[in-house]
């Protein structure tokens, strides 16, 4: 034995540990996979061995070469021997390397479990520790339920460091197993007044992270949470309950009005940036949720924004940013005193840092009014000319059409101006978002009637220049405007000036060259031009002229009949047929053009994009009910069925005969020969496609060489969007003037829904500006009695809605922990039954001690409230809590025996416990606010009396498993009647 | 909550990595590969927070090391780059002057630092000698 130990460790003399591997992989770096695999062999050899020495050298190797992006879940069974080696040094390198590549796909962590259990309740702490922190990296949701009891137990460990993590740990075991929440929730929430500050810490994440998915079950907690607000000097920790707090104010309004005075304390005095921009945070989520009618809370907007514009203004490009995005959730709801700072928000936009000027880009969103949009949107298309990067470019892009078209377009005075600006950013080379475009100028020009000429005349200028647009590759993005001007023209050709011209443009050869769906919308609206053409022909009595028109189209269309596109080919050939029908007609001299409008005939509305799915179904119409019934199993399934398609096949064969006519054979014979033509794999007989296309198209018509300009060309009649900002101000300036003139007669001629919203802060308010033109813009068309709720977007496979569970109910025998039998020899001959009054107790024991704090306020009314209520509801109690005044239900801190621990406790680490605070406050320790200074000088005076009142408090622990344990012999005896299942379900006694 | 922690050098090499969520080792290559590309692409004039598909990475450069922590967008920021500082400090503390191949060699170790101070995705603790106290029992032991 001792030659076998000697010889293993002259063995691991030779063998490689970490620092041999890292040396070597650097030395190695021509063929360090080569070099990685040879080692790799060598591992496998040493996890061959019987010296637990070695094979842990070896897994400490396979760690690190797994963070090089080996995968060492071969050695998962290697791994899981050197967590279960005896010595710690050894343990602790086999739960790191299983923490770092063990998860639920691992069949071999079924295998983990006793040796787990075993080194959660080993006497050393380190191991029980160790057990601990792998396990919150690859618990499963079968290790949470067997475990889940042992973690809850070490909950009550004597060691705080046993404590902390159990707490935090619960929280995995709460998401793979949601049914040990309720059970384990009593003890979770004692454990926020633990005497250990780290347990407490630990205790408010793991609250937190659940409340933040589920804040309506948490809302009871808030009255305790306030306490630590109140008292906790633990910057982490503040951070965390303030960020609980903001959770849950959207359901409780009362509780923000309870909580702006002691953020706005914090916000004064703090020197922890990240605490003062979590409590900024905070307050902007309460005062949204106060939003309606508290008018009073102006002060603490200002503050917030104020402090915001420190942020901002300071050089550190962190609080930058940071100031930025929460001035942008202070935007949300009160636009106004974020408008005030317009100026700092441009500023930004030069900065360079891409993620600050996104950030001011948010900001701009909403700053807008009426009256400041075009300047804004003027200075963002001067950085559109100037971004280098397309991806900033495609952002700024964006963001000028949602500035413009937020609230429905609530602030575009002039929408000449915005056709306009649109019109300008199809200029932008190279950018994704054509399409972004295309829709803003469909949206307008089917929704803004008075803007419908304007339209028109600049998409048809947009068409004739449609070359520029889509001449290189890489403009592609921006070709998809085209598919916009092209419909607006063909929907609204009533309103050209000269169709012809727009004809032509839309049939020229280079259209060919588009994608597929936008020449598809060529082709449809090229006949509606041409109908309208017709019209306007035939009302003029000018048949040749018309005639002419005809001719072009046969003669044009073919060039989409050949396209590769099928959608393109389909409406080609269709339209190509009826308008060689229409030459016919005409050269008969019958009028034709009523007809062919008749096509197009009816306005189209805009619909919105959910309107489908807002259609309520009638009543009386059960969707999922057979219309017919069900064809019973019994009946040969094949027979019915077929005999209905059968009879239906016979009817559609004899309806379509009589429609393969002459002429119907001529088109498919050539739409045959087109797809040969096309099909790159027949193999052709007559003369080549090239030769035929040349053709087709008439000699006028060989393709002229069109100027490929890179600077656009300033169209006449183009106007340019800058222009308008000029414009704008002149027609300002008049209307100021009439207006002042009305005053005179009249003075509050203001409208007055509007004026409610904002107030007047500005010299000239939004209101003033009158729209340059008259717009009416047409809402969406929603189907009658639509439903408004929005309740389709929630995501059903979201894995924290298991873990909204109501927390106040009483726990039921069904729901408690599974509990190992050996583990509960003494305690285990309890029936479940007998227990149930017991754990219901728990729950409660928090609350009575809130009531003997709250008789130690001494306001007899609620003290009457109390005796009255010895079996308040928890809902009751919060809104007893929420309705008292902040400053009496707040008492000092120093008074309330709970906090005082928690302060005694962080007093004792004097400057540890300093040091948990961030980094920055604790190197200006001198400048600690003046009013947490005379606290402390308190604190010194009390702490005799502290103590005694910890000890106190103590007490009743002591007392609590006593009281269970007299209940036990009760229990002892129910034994014989019920035998217990394997697993029993018992109640759970805390260790310590 | 913190998704994952990063040390990476200027050459893109992990020196360590720790994730709070499952990530399978392959796209973990690619995932470190991108954070470090989007780390270096910034210069010192920028801010130390970038948005990153669906969470936010926060970064500081030490010498040529990257540490980057990836957090879900209910982490404070700042506070999290506070706590890069604190880790660092504590290693600096424990391996007196801290350098890159201290991490490299000792791997193991500043496992454990790091263990003790994020848990389960949460900071647990901040308090450098408590931090330190189960690594210097575990080198006692190891003597």
């Amino acid at each position: 034995m001792a030659l076998k130990m000697v010889k293993g460790s002259i063995d691991r003399m030779f063998d490689k540990n970490l620092q041999d591997l890292v040396r070597g992989i650097r030395n190695h770096k021509e063929d360090e996979a080569k070099y990685i695999s040879q080692c790799i062999d060598e591992i496998k050899q040493e996890l061959k061995q019987d010296n637990i020495a070695v094979k842990a050298n070896a897994v400490c190797k396979l760690t690190y070469l797994q963070m090089l992006g080996y995968d060492i879940s071969w050695a998962a069974f290697n791994i899981i021997e050197v967590m279960s080696a005896s010595k710690f040094t050894f343990k602790r390198i086999g739960y790191l390397a299983a923490s770092q590549c063990f998860h639920e796909g691992t069949d071999v962590i079924m295998l983990t479990t006793n040796q787990i259990r075993k080194d959660l309740s080993s006497p050393s702490q380190y191991d029980t520790g160790v057990a601990l922190t792998g396990l919150s990296c690859f618990v499963t949701p079968d290790l949470a339920r067997d475990l889940a009891n042992d973690i809850m137990t070490l909950m009550s460990h004597t060691k705080p460091y046993i404590r902390k993590k159990a707490v935090l740990i619960m929280y995995k075991v709460f998401l793979k197993y949601p049914e040990s929440l309720r059970p384990a929730f009593p003890r979770l929430k004692e454990k926020l007044e633990d005497p250990d500050p780290g347990v407490q810490s630990a205790a408010v994440n793991v609250i937190c992270e659940l409340a933040r998915r589920n804040p309506k079950n948490y809302l009871s907690l808030a009255p305790l949470f306030f306490k630590l607000m109140t008292s906790s000097t633990n910057n982490w920790v503040l951070i965390k309950i303030i960020k609980l707090f903001g959770a849950l104010t959207p359901l409780e309004p009362r509780l923000g009005k309870k909580l702006i005075e002691p953020l706005t304390n914090l916000i004064h005095s703090t020197s922890a940036m990240s605490l003062l921009y979590e409590c900024v945070n905070t307050v902007i989520a309460v005062l949204i949720s106060l939003s309606s009618g508290m008018p009073n809370h102006s002060a603490s907007i200002q503050l917030c924004v104020q402090k915001l514009r420190i942020l901002i203004e300071d050089s550190d490009q962190n609080l930058k940013y940071l100031g930025l995005l929460a001035m942008s959730k202070i935007l949300r709801t009160h636009p106004k005193s974020v408008q005030a700072h317009k100026d700092l928000v441009l500023q930004c936009l030069d900065d360079k840092d891409e993620s600050i000027r996104l950030r001011a880009l948010d900001l701009l969103y909403g700053m807008v009014s009426k009256k400041n949009l075009v300047e804004i949107v003027k200075k963002l298309m001067s950085h559109v000319d100037k971004a280098e990067g397309t991806t900033y470019r495609d952002e700024l892009l964006t963001k000028i059409i949602d500035i413009c078209s937020q609230c429905n377009y609530q602030h575009i005075t002039n929408f000449q101006w915005y056709i306009s600006v649109l019109v300008e950013l199809t200029r932008l080379e190279g950018t994704r978002h054509g399409h972004l475009i295309a829709a803003q100028m469909l949206d307008v020009a089917i929704r803004v009637k008075a803007i419908r000429k304007f339209a028109v005349s600049q998409m048809s200028a947009l068409l004739d220049r449609a070359h520029l647009v889509a001449s290189s590759t890489q403009r592609n993005g921006i070709c998809e405007v085209l598919y916009a001007a092209a419909w607006i023209c063909g929907e609204f050709s009533e309103h050209l000036q000269e169709p012809q011209q727009t004809l032509e443009a839309m049939l020229r050869p280079k259209v060919t060259t588009l994608p597929g769906h936008i020449q598809a919308v060529y082709v449809q609206n090229v006949v509606k031009l041409y109908a309208a053409i017709l019209q306007q022909k035939e009302q003029a009595a000018e048949p040749e002229a018309a005639q002419d028109v005809t001719q072009l189209m046969v003669e044009r269309l073919p060039q989409f009949v050949q396209s590769a596109d099928l959608e393109v080919q389909e409406r080609a050939s269709c339209i190509l047929q009826l308008v060689k029908h229409i030459q016919k007609l005409q050269a008969k001299d019958v009028p034709v053009a009523e007809e062919v409008s008749a096509l197009f005939a009816g306005e189209l509305n805009p619909v919105a994009p959910k309107a489908q799915k807002k259609v309520p179904v009638p009543e009386g119409l059960d969707l999922d009910a057979w219309i017919n019934e069900p064809p019973s199993d019994s009946e040969s399934e094949d027979e019915k069925p077929k005999a209905i398609f059968h009879e239906e096949e016979q009817r559609h064969v004899k309806q379509r005969q009589p429609e393969a006519d002459e002429e119907e054979l001529a088109r498919r014979r050539e739409a045959r020969k087109q797809e040969q033509a096309n099909n790159p794999f027949y193999i052709k007989s007559s003369p080549s496609p090239q030769k035929r296309y040349q053709d087709l198209p008439g000699v006028e018509h060989i393709p002229v060489v069109q100027i490929d300009l890179s600077v656009p060309l300033k169209v006449p009649g183009m106007p340019a969007s800058d222009q308008y900002v000029k414009l704008e101000e002149e027609r300002r300036q008049r209307q100021r003037l009439e207006k002042d003139r009305k005053k005179k007669k009249k003075k509050d001629k203001e409208r007055k829904g509007r004026a409610r919203r904002r107030g007047s802060l500005l010299s000239e308010s939004d209101e003033d500006v009158a729209p340059a033109q008259q717009v009416d813009i047409v809402t969406e068309e929603m189907p009658e009695n639509a439903l408004p709720s929005d309740e389709d977007d929630k995501d059903p496979n979201d894995p924290y809605r298991a873990l909204d569970i109501d927390l106040d109910r009483p726990l039921a025998d069904s729901e408690k922990l599974p509990v190992q039998k050996h583990r509960n020899a003494d305690t285990s001959k309890s029936p479940e039954k007998e227990h149930v009054p017991v754990t219901e107790k728990k729950p409660k024991k928090p609350k009575k001690k809130e009531k003997k704090l709250r008789e130690k306020e001494k306001q007899p009314r609620e003290k009457e409230r109390e005796k009255e209520g010895k079996e308040e509801k928890p809902g009751e109690d919060l809104d007893f809590w929420l309705s008292t005044t902040p400053l009496s239900a707040v008492p000092p801190a120093p008074e309330e025996p709970g906090a005082n621990a928690v302060i005694a406790a962080a007093q004792e680490e004097g400057e540890e416990a300093r040091r948990e605070e961030p980094a920055d406050e604790a190197e200006d320790d001198d400048e600690r606010d003046p009013e947490k200074k005379p606290s402390k000088h308190k604190k010194k005076k009390h702490k005799k009396e502290k103590e005694e009142r910890s000890k106190d408090k103590k007490k009743p622990k002591k007392k609590k498993p006593a009281s269970d344990g007299a209940a036990e012999p009760v229990e002892n005896g129910a034994l014989d009647e019920d035998p217990l299942p394997v697993r029993a379900r018992v109640q759970l006694l805390p260790l310590g | 909550m913190i998704k994952f922690f990063l040390m990476v050098n200027k050459q893109g090499q992990t020196r360590l990595s720790k994730y709070y969520e499952h990530v399978e080792i392959n796209k973990r290559t690619l995932l470190e590969t991108e954070v470090i590309k989007s780390c270096l692409s910034r210069s010192n004039e920028q801010c130390s927070f970038i948005e990153f598909k669906d969470f936010k990475l926060i970064y500081r450069q030490y010498a040529a090391l990257f540490i980057v922590v990836g957090v879900n967008d209910t982490e404070n920021e700042m506070a999290i780059y506070e706590f890069i500082h604190n880790f660092v400090e504590v290693l600096d503390e424990y391996f007196s002057r801290v350098s890159e191949l201290d991490i490299m060699f000792n791997l193991d170790k500043v496992h454990i630092i790091l263990d003790e101070m994020v848990l389960n995705g949460c900071i647990v603790e901040t308090n450098r000698a408590r931090i330190l106290a189960p690594l210097l029992i575990l080198d006692k032991m190891s003597e």
